[in-house]
C-alpha cells in the first residue's frame, strides 16, 4: 500500500510547480488560471489522501465542494477574460493598467 | 515493491511532468491539453487512494467542462504570442529558486510529520458499502447546508458569467421576430391624402438646377 508521505509529496510538487508557474508565465492571463487549477488540484489530492488515511469522509467532501467552487471560478474568470480580450484586444497583464493613478 | 507502488510512481511522473509542460509550453493550446493530461493521471492518482467518485467528477467536471471551456476561449482569442513570453527567461530564475525553497521546507514538514504512515483498511469497504455511498451519507447528512450553498454557488456563476459576456451591438440590420409577429396592416402602409398635382411652374424652378 501506498504511503501516506508520497501523496503529500506529489502535492508539494504540484503546488510548487504551479508557484513557480506563476512566477514565470505573469504575463499571460490564461496560464495564471491553469496555475492556479493545479494548485487547487495539489490541495485536493492533499485533501484525499488524508481523508483515505483518517477514515474520515469529510475530507472528501471537501475536495467535491472545492470542485464547484473552482469550476464556478473558472467560468467566471473566463467570460472576464473574454470581456476583457473583447475591449483591449489583449491578455497581457503588463498592458492592463487602466486603473493605475 | 507492491504493484500499487509501481502504479504511483508511474502516474506520479505523468501528473508530475504533464505539470511542468503545463507551466513552460509556449502555445497555450498545448499548456491545456497537458493540464488535461495532469487532471486525467491525477484521477487515477485518486482511484489508488479508493476515492472512485471524486476520481470519476475530476474526469468529468474538469476534463469534460472546464478545460473544454478552456479550449473553447484559448482557440477564440487571437492571441499574439510574443509579447506574452517576454520575461519569460529572466523571472525564471526566480520562480525556480521560490519554488525549490518552498518544496524543501514543505518535503521537510511532510517527512517530519507523516514518514511511512501506512493505510488504514478502507472504512468504506469495511463498512460494506462503496466509496459513493460513503461519500454521500456524510454529504446528504452532516454537510447538507453546504451542499446547498454549493449549489447557489453554481447558479450564481451562471447567471454572472451571461451577463459578462452578453453584448447589445448597435448599428447592425437585424430582424425582430416579436414585432414581426406583432404588425398590423396600418404599420405596412400609410395612405396620406394630397393633391394629385402641383402647379407647374413651382414644379419646373424647383427642377431646373
Amino acid at each position: 500500500m501506498i504511503p501516506l508521505s508520497h501523496y503529500l509529496t506529489l502535492g508539494a510538487i504540484l503546488f510548487c510547480i504551479a508557484v513557480a508557474g506563476i512566477f514565470i508565465n505573469r504575463k499571460n492571463v490564461i496560464v495564471l488560471l491553469m496555475a492556479i487549477e493545479l494548485m487547487l488540484l495539489a490541495v485536493n489530492t492533499n485533501f484525499v489522501a488524508f481523508s483515505r488515511y483518517l477514515g474520515d469522509p469529510s475530507g472528501q467532501v471537501f475536495v467535491f465542494f472545492i470542485l464547484t467552487v473552482a469550476a464556478a471560478e473558472a467560468a467566471i474568470g473566463l467570460a472576464i477574460l473574454v470581456v476583457l480580450f473583447r475591449n483591449r484586444a489583449t491578455i497581457n497583464v503588463t498592458e492592463i493598467d487602466s486603473l493605475k493613478g | 515493491m507492491s504493484f500499487q507502488l509501481i502504479c504511483f510512481y508511474a502516474f506520479a511522473a505523468v501528473t508530475v511532468g504533464a505539470a511542468l509542460a503545463v507551466v513552460t509550453l509556449k502555445s497555450p493550446v498545448h499548456a491545456a491539453l497537458s493540464l488535461v493530461l495532469t487532471f486525467f493521471s491525477t484521477a487515477c492518482l485518486w482511484l489508488l487512494a479508493d476515492a472512485e467518485f471524486l476520481a470519476i467528477a475530476l474526469v468529468l467536471v474538469y476534463v469534460g467542462a472546464v478545460m473544454v471551456l478552456f479550449l473553447f476561449v484559448v482557440m477564440m482569442l487571437d492571441l499574439d504570442l510574443d509579447p506574452l513570453r517576454e520575461g519569460f527567461v529572466r523571472a525564471l530564475p526566480f520562480g525556480l529558486l521560490v519554488a525549490v525553497v518552498m518544496l524543501a521546507e514543505m518535503l521537510a514538514l511532510i517527512g517530519v510529520r507523516s514518514m511511512d504512515l501506512q493505510a488504514p483498511v478502507d472504512p468504506a469497504a469495511a463498512a460494506g458499502m462503496s466509496n459513493t455511498v460513503w461519500l454521500a451519507s456524510a454529504l446528504f447528512s452532516e454537510f447538507l447546508l453546504p451542499f446547498e450553498v454549493a449549489a447557489l454557488i453554481l447558479t450564481v456563476g451562471i447567471i454572472a458569467a451571461i451577463p459578462l459576456t452578453l453584448r447589445h451591438r448597435t448599428g447592425i440590420k437585424a430582424q425582430n421576430p416579436s414585432r414581426q409577429v406583432r404588425v398590423e396592416a396600418r404599420d405596412r402602409i400609410r395612405v396620406v391624402k394630397m393633391q394629385a398635382e402641383k402647379p407647374a411652374a413651382a414644379n419646373q424652378e424647383t427642377s431646373a438646377p
